[in-house]
Parts: C-alpha cells; structure tokens; sequence
C-alpha cells in the first residue's frame, strides 16, 4: 500500500478522509437542522410569552427578556398538574395490562414449533402494519353505544350483575376507560416483540436444569424465567410506557375533553389557544418529567449491562 | 417433557382474539348496507363504489404515496449513513451529540415532534422566506427525520452483528475503504436497508400527528383525511376504506414474510446439505 | 448380548429395549442397558449415535417411544425430571447465571425437607469438595470456564442422587485441564460413591474415567465393556474402527482349531496365523484388524515370527514420544504402523526414510478376526 508519491497521498487522504466526513456530516446536518434546531426553538419559546401577532409570541424588550410566567402557571393551574398526573397513570395502567396480557403470548410464542412461531408472529406483527389510526377507528366502533360489541357486553351485565337496575348501554367513549384500552390495543404488539426477543434467546437448558434439581414447571417460571427476563419486561415497558405517556391521537380521539392527557393539552394550547410558548412549557415539562427520567434509566442500565457481560 | 403449554397457547388465542376482533369488525360492518355503522342491514358493496367516486380519497392516496416513496427513499440513505457512522467510525468529533440526536427522535412524544417542526417552518418562513407554503416538502422533511433514525438503528445493529472481519479482508485484498463500503459492506446490508425502507415507508404513510402539524391547507395525506373524517363520527365509507388498506397491507406483509420464510429455508437446506456434503 | 447384563441381581439403573423415535428418526434403537451401583460408566459415540438423547431420558428430559427404565428398583419412565433421584451435570453447565456460586449449588436443597442449617453444611461441604468456597460469592460469569464446571458438579451433587448424569462434562476445557479434570471427578465419584453415567465423544476420555464403556452406533449399543474390552477385543469392526486407529482387511479362514486360526489374506499375499479366541469354520468370510502399535517394523527380515510382511514406506510422521510409518504392500494394501522412539535420535538415524524397503511382523496374539 506504501507509495511515496503525493498524488497518490491526496488520494488517499480523500478515500481516508473525505468519503467519511460526507458520510457523517450529511445525516449530521439534517438532524442538526431538523431535528436539534426546532428542539432549541422550544426550549426558548417556553420562556416568550404569547402575544397577538403572527408567528404569536414575543420576548421582553428588556434584561431579562424571557419570561418564567408560563412555569409559574404549569403549577398554579391544576389542569396542567392534573393532566400530568393522568398521562403517567394511564400509561403505568397501560403498560401494566400490557405487561400481563403479552408476557403469556410471548411466552408461548417461544413454547411452540417453529412453524408456529412464524406464523404466531406474523399475526401479532400484522395488526403492528395495518394503520394505527384505523385500529384506533375500529374501537371507536366498537365502543359506541349502539354496537353489537357494547350490546353483548351490556347483555352480559345485565345477566351477571343482577342489581335492580338494567343498563340500556356501557358508557365507554370519550372516558380514561377507553383510552387505556385502545392504548394497551394499540401499544401490545411493542411489548410482545421485546418479551419475546428477549425470552427467545433464554437457555431452555437452564429450564431443564432447575427442572432437575426438582422445581416444578410453576417454580421453574419464578426462580429461572421470570427473573431472567427483566431486560425483556424492561425494554417493552418503555416501548409502550413512553409513547404512552405522549399519546396525542387516542385521547383526542376517544378521551374525556374535560379531563385530558397531556399530549392533548400540548396540541389544545398550540392550536386552540394560539399560546406556542404554553405549550412548549408543557412540553419542555413532560420531557422532563417522563422522557429524561426513562433515558437516564437505560442510559444507566445500558452501562450496568455492559459492566455485568463477562470479559471476552 | 413434551407437554403443550396448553394455558399459554389459551392466553395467546385470546390477545389474538382481541387483536382481531375489532379489525374484523371493521371488515365485516364495510359490507353493511345500512347507514347506520352499527347496526346490520343487510350485505352491500355500494360502500366501496362510492369510495372510487371520491376524488378526495383517491387523491389523498397518492399524495401519501408520494410523500412516503420519497421520504422513505431518502431516510434510508440518510439513515444509513448515519448508521454506517455509528458503527464503524469509533472516533468523530461531535459523536456523543450525534448518537444523541439519533436516539431522540425515537422517544420523543410525537406531539412535541410536530409542533417543534411546525415552529421551524414558521419561523424560517419568517426569517428566510423559506418554505413559502407547507404541503409535499414540509411533510417529506418531517417524515424524513423523524423515520431515518429507525432506519440508523436497524442498520446500526446489522452492522454491529456481521463480522467486520470480512471488510478488514476486502482491505487486505487491495480494496479502498469508500470500495469495501460499496463492494462489501452495503450488499452484505442489504436486507436491512430494504427492511430499513419499509419500515421508513409505513412510518411515513401511517403518520398522523407530525404530519397534521406539518402540512398545509392544499395537501391533505390520507391519515389526515381519515382523521378529519374519525373526529366528525364513524361512517360506513371509512370501513370501507379501512377494509381495503388493511387488505393490501396483510396481502403485503404475508407475502413479504412467506418469501422470507422461503428463502431462509432455502438458505438452512444449503447449509445442511453443504454440511452433509462433507461428511 | 445385553440378556446377560439384564440377568444380574438388580442394577441400580435398569434400561429395558428402551426407543426413542423423533418423527421417522430412529434416535435410539431397543436399547438395554444395566449399570451397578457405584459404577463409572460411559456412553461413547460419535454425534447423533444416540447417547445424548438416552441420557436426557434418564433425566426425564425425554419420553421414550418405547421401553422402560428403571432406577433402584423403582419404575420411572414417565415421571418428570423433579421427581426422580438424579441429577445431571449439563455440557454447557447451565449455571443459573443470575444467582451466586452458592446459590446455584443450593439451589436444589430448596426442595429438600432439611434445615437451613443443614442446607448451608451441605453448601459447605460440596463448596469445600469442588475446592470454591472463596469463590462463593461470585456470579458465574465472574468465575473461569473450569470453575464453572465445578460449580456445576456440585451443584448437581448437593442433593446427593443416586445417578449423577454428565453431559460431556470435559467438551468445553483446554486440553491441559481437561487431563487434570479428568482425574478430579474419578476421585469425586470415588469418594462420595454416586453411580457416574457420562456420554462422550472422546475415547481417551472414556477409557480413563470409566469403568465400562457402551459404544453407541446409529441408536444401537454396539458393545458394553472394560476399556481394555473394547480397545483389545472389540466385537465388531464398528467397534475396532472406532475406539483407536486399527489397519483391516478381509481374509478367508483355511484352519480353525485349538491353538491357532489361519487365514488366508490375498491382500498379504499369504496366510496370517492367529490365536484360536473364537472357533470358526473354514472358508468363513472374516475381517483382520491389527492395531498400529502392535505391528514391529524392520530394516532386515525378522527371524522367527509367525505373520511376516515386506513392503514400501509411503508415508512417515513424527510425533516426538513415537513415530507413524504408513507401509505399502505389494497388493496396494497400507498398514500403518506405530513405532515408539525409545532411543534418541537424528532425523537421518531412523528406522526407515520414505521409500525404504522395510519388514512388519507381528504376534499371531495381535491379530483381532471379526466376522460382523
């Protein structure tokens, strides 16, 4: 490869070099412009204050020419607070139904043959593909108060419960109800892929050994599996708890107004209201309160990972 | 110890129930003559007629083709490099924010994604005077840098997991690395790129809130359309239009996913015969 | 040939015409098997033969197609692996890799109807027979790959079964602690007096560590014997090729009687004489087999030997404590044969350089015939 000449040298230096800095600085650049810029752009605008003119925000005219008002109102005004409050619930509630109906699914997706499996992924991938916002569609459907879905379980009330009163119909739209519901709907599929990857590369022989040493399939699942199995419930619950905590669709969609998700307030605020800097107030707020706390987390744990691998 | 797990295969029949339930739902109410979407009134097609009458359907389709032909095209090369980045140059000024800005993305609630761009373009318009309008471009912008990190992180752990080895022989055989990239390092990729693009490609034509932050009053994508019409009711066209997307999208994705299963069967009998081959 | 085995007043572990089918795959074929109390015993085969899957039978990882097997006495063919009075020692160990040292080998005490007391003792005590007590604390990954083994030996003997099974227990170690190790759970097995069953690929492995050896073949046993059986009195020409490198060719028996058999080999070009181990019948078709280590070779035609054969040397490789000569017959036939280097010397001071004319001989005692 030696070659003295300097031609070959700014050659070299270009293959070396400059077909690197492209591809680095072009995906750069645009993230840089795209992603970070408009980024900056919030984090400042939380600090304006709204005012009548197009774009509708203004800054002092004067030392200190931002504002803290907006944060002062985030806690002054229970809405904010409360809307918090609610976007972490249902999105630990969430998570949770999540947790509980995926983690056998996946389970069983790793118990069964290969063909199968394929075919078993395929069907828990599918609804993943088909578009969000007809799923959410569909329970729209199905929660209305005429629906053959609310009827038959109106029907099953009225047989199971018998109270003096019958139900005409369940009041599902526009409730925190319906909002977990077509949350776990929409978000289940991220928590059985993780699970399953994770159970997938588990050790069956490990199983077979705590078998032998005279543990009962039941005890096998608590001393082997589940603990080992962390790293899986961990990486789902995030992949449904932190879009979950965000969600702006599904509470539109299906929410109670008067008591709203966070997400929806942020686009209520920017849109209804004209108030930007209110909302990036909201916004700078859940990622500090939601986003930075989970990517600290598996910051954190990533490294813990790492440390805990064996030396190769 | 060959037991079926028979209460796993039960808990998985019935989160398939509840998957399917209310897609078929959907399908079935499509088919409904009645006006009224709940209620059965006897098999109909006309639903489906009057969709190809809609001008307004067909149009938004295309518009959301185009905008996801293109966005995907372009965060798959922009998500490449920057997954080619990440894994292969250990040592760049400015990485640590790089790997930053390629993470975010992922977590950050998309609300915020689409007020921030909208921001943006706002406040260039007002300072540069571009972009004049929001429609086609802006959309594709948003697509593009809220999808490419997907892509970056598919291509990302490809690389991470294929045997670098097989380039440090390219560049012992007398290949130039900018070579090894093109000759070696993208077809051995390939999959991922084009796994990459789908996925580019869904996010892009499944987008709602960016997109309705993003766009302006003469583009309207299908979602946008979908959603404008959900926030008003449930209409019996809608199933019908539901119905046919996710058609084409099952048809897609099984067909996809047979031809996957096929070639690496393939591939598994090649290596078995090869292996049986030698003894 | 197993009616024998079967005859013995009660093996600890009885395996009768035991069969395991996976779809059309016959994994092991009516295999029976008796294995006493105390016992070292190994089951050795190439991949696929079978001693694998029996051993996950015994386990109760397997249910079996067909056959029973019983232990002390007791029917377990069909009991699950947490009720049955053995332990297995798994290839890759499978060490609970989120608990300790300690914790993996208490593990199995959790079932046990003992004491806390009681269970720490015996975690002692099997800490103390693997020599890990320091290491007790540890997570398995922070541990080398033999104390890892360890681990798993004694993790597998904290409940004290009555059969300890060991899955390749020496596959994953250097060759240099391999040897070592070898002799560790001879002396393990000795001392606590646990009935051994392991499954290896590795004769040399096998014969050490072994009391008897079942040479496994395609499901079937093939043989059951001392090393010494099936290394110098192997009943098949699987078993012969199999256990050490052995040269065959076919002959025809001319002479059966008392003293001696004679054979006559076309590929020799004359009669081999060997002794009378079997009776068998002129003009019975046999294989003779001679082992390379039984075969002396000469510059100059040897005196008073009864199998004397001359021929080219083809090939010759050194291997410092002894040498391998690969000879040519006239009839095309390449014995090998090996030559210890009991003297020092320079490359050019050999018996034979490549080329050479040189004699073979051996004792008529040397020759194996084999009819199957």
């Amino acid at each position: 490869m030696a070659s003295g000449s300097a031609h070959f040298r700014l050659k070299q230096w270009f293959h070396r070099t400059g077909w690197r800095s492209t591809i680095i600085a072009t995906p750069y650049v645009w993230l840089l412009a795209f992603f970070f810029l408009p980024f900056l752009i919030v984090l400042v605008m939380s600090l304006a204050t709204q005012a009548d003119v197009s774009p509708p925000f203004a800054f002092g005219a004067e030392w200190p020419y931002v504002t803290f008002d907006n944060i002062a109102r985030l806690f002054e005004d229970s809405l904010y607070i409360r809307a918090y409050l609610i976007s972490i619930s249902n999105a630990a509630i969430t998570t949770v139904i999540c947790l509980i109906i995926g983690y056998p699914m996946a389970l069983c997706l790793t118990r069964v043959g290969k063909t199968w499996r394929n075919i078993f992924l395929m069907l828990v991938i599918l609804p993943f593909w088909t578009s969000f916002l007809l799923r959410v569609y569909a329970w729209i459907g199905l929660m209305g108060t005429n629906s053959w879905f609310n009827k038959g379980l109106t029907f099953l009330y009225n047989t199971l419960v018998p109270s003096g009163s019958t139900l005409t119909s369940i009041p599902m739209m526009n409730s925190n109800f319906a909002v977990i519901l077509v949350m776990v709907y929409c978000y289940l599929p991220f928590m059985v892929l993780p699970l399953y990857a994770n159970l997938e590369r588990l050790d069956f022989t490990l199983n077979e050994a705590s078998m032998d040493l005279g543990s009962r399939p039941w005890r096998v699942f608590l001393d082997i599996t589940l603990p080992l199995s962390i790293p899986g419930i961990i990486a789902g619950g995030l992949l449904v708890f932190i879009p979950a905590s965000g969600e702006f669709v599904i509470p539109s969609l299906v929410g109670d107004a008067s008591d709203p998700m966070i997400g929806r307030v942020i686009g209520d605020e920017f849109t209804a209201a004209r108030d930007w800097p209110m909302a990036s107030t909201v916004a700078v707020a859940l990622l500090i309160l939601l986003v930075l706390p989970t990517m600290a987390y598996t910051h954190f744990d990533s490294k813990a990972q790492a440390a805990r691998e064996p030396n190769p | 110890m060959n037991r079926r797990p028979v209460f796993l295969i039960t808990c998985l029949c019935f989160g398939f129930a509840f998957f399917y339930i209310p897609i078929l739902s959907i399908i079935v109410f499509s088919f409904n003559k009645s006006r009224l979407v709940s209620v059965w009134g006897g098999f109909s097609t006309q639903w489906y007629g009057k969709l190809f009458e809609n001008d307004q359907i067909i149009e938004a389709a295309k518009l959301s083709l185009s905008i996801a032909l293109v966005s995907a095209t372009i965060a798959t090369i922009l998500g490449t490099m920057a997954g080619i980045a990440l894994a292969r140059f250990k040592r760049f000024r400015g990485r640590t924010l790089f790997s930053g800005l390629v993470t975010a993305p992922l977590i950050m609630p998309e609300i915020i994604t689409g007020i921030s761009s909208l921001m943006l373009f706002i406040l260039m318009a007002d300072w540069i005077g571009w972009p004049g309008e929001r429609g086609f471009t802006t959309v594709t912008i948003a697509h593009i840098t809220f999808s490419m990190t997907y892509v970056t992180t598919i291509i990302h752990a490809r690389l991470s997991s294929t045997d670098i080895s097989i380039e440090e022989a390219a560049l012992d055989l007398g290949s130039r690395p900018w070579q090894v990239l093109t000759d070696i390092t993208l077809p051995v990729i390939a999959p991922a790129l084009l796994s990459g693009w789908l996925l580019a490609f869904t996010i892009s034509i499944d987008d709602v809130v960016i997109t309705n932050f993003t766009t302006g009053p003469g583009a309207t994508t299908l979602p946008i359309l979908i959603w404008s019409k959900v926030k008003l009711g449930v209409t019996p066209d809608i199933n019908a239009l539901a119905t046919m997307i996710i058609l084409i999208v099952g048809v897609l994705v099984v067909t996809a996913g047979i031809i996957m299963h096929r070639a690496e069967a393939r591939r598994e009998r090649d290596i078995q015969m090869a292996i049986n081959a030698n003894t | 040939m197993h009616a024998s085995d079967l005859q013995r007043p009660d093996p600890l572990i009885r395996i009768e015409h035991l069969t395991k089918q996976f779809g059309d795959f016959t994994a092991v074929d009516n295999v029976s098997i008796g294995i006493e109390k105390g016992e070292l015993f190994a089951l050795l085969g190439g991949s696929g033969c079978g001693k694998t899957t029996l051993l996950r039978m015994l386990a109760g990882f397997e249910t079996p197609s067909a056959g029973r097997i019983f232990i002390d006495g007791k029917d377990v063919t069909n009991s699950p692996p947490y009720e049955r009075p053995v332990n297995m020692m798994f290839q890759s160990y499978a060490l609970f890799p989120h608990m300790s040292v300690e914790k993996n080998v208490a593990y199995g005490l959790k079932h046990e109807n003992m004491t806390d007391a009681q269970r720490r003792d015996r975690v002692r005590e099997m800490l103390d027979l693997v020599q890990l007590t320091p290491l007790a604390g540890r997570k398995p990954h922070q541990i080398s790959g033999g104390q890892r083994q360890r681990v798993a030996l004694a993790r597998a003997l904290a409940k004290q079964p009555k059969v300890l099974l060991l899955d390749e227990p020496l596959a994953a170690l250097d060759k240099k602690l391999r040897e070592h190790t070898q002799f560790e759970i001879a002396n393990i097995q000795y001392k606590t007096g646990i009935t051994f069953v392991v499954v290896t690929h590795d004769q040399e492995e096998a014969m050490t560590l072994a009391s008897r050896i079942a040479v496994m073949d395609k499901g079937i046993v093939r043989q059951i014997g001392s090393a010494t059986d099936v290394y110098e009195y192997p009943n098949s020409r699987f078993v012969a090729g199999f256990i050490g490198s052995i040269t065959m060719f076919e002959g025809v028996v001319t002479e059966s009687n008392k003293t001696h058999t004679l054979v006559e080999a076309p590929q020799t070009g004359g009669i081999i004489r060997a002794r009378a181990d079997q009776r068998l019948s002129p003009n019975q078709k046999v294989t003779i087999a001679v082992r390379p280590e039984k075969i002396a070779l000469s510059r100059e035609r040897p005196e008073n030997e009864a199998n004397v054969l001359s021929g080219i040397v083809q090939d010759l490789g050194y291997f410092g404590k002894d040498s391998l000569y690969r000879v040519k017959l006239p009839s095309g036939l390449v014995l090998s044969v090996n030559s210890v280097n009991s003297r020092r010397a320079g490359e050019n001071e050999r018996i034979a350089q490549w080329e050479d004319q040189v004699w073979l001989s051996f004792d008529p005692s040397s020759v194996i015939l084999l009819t199957e």
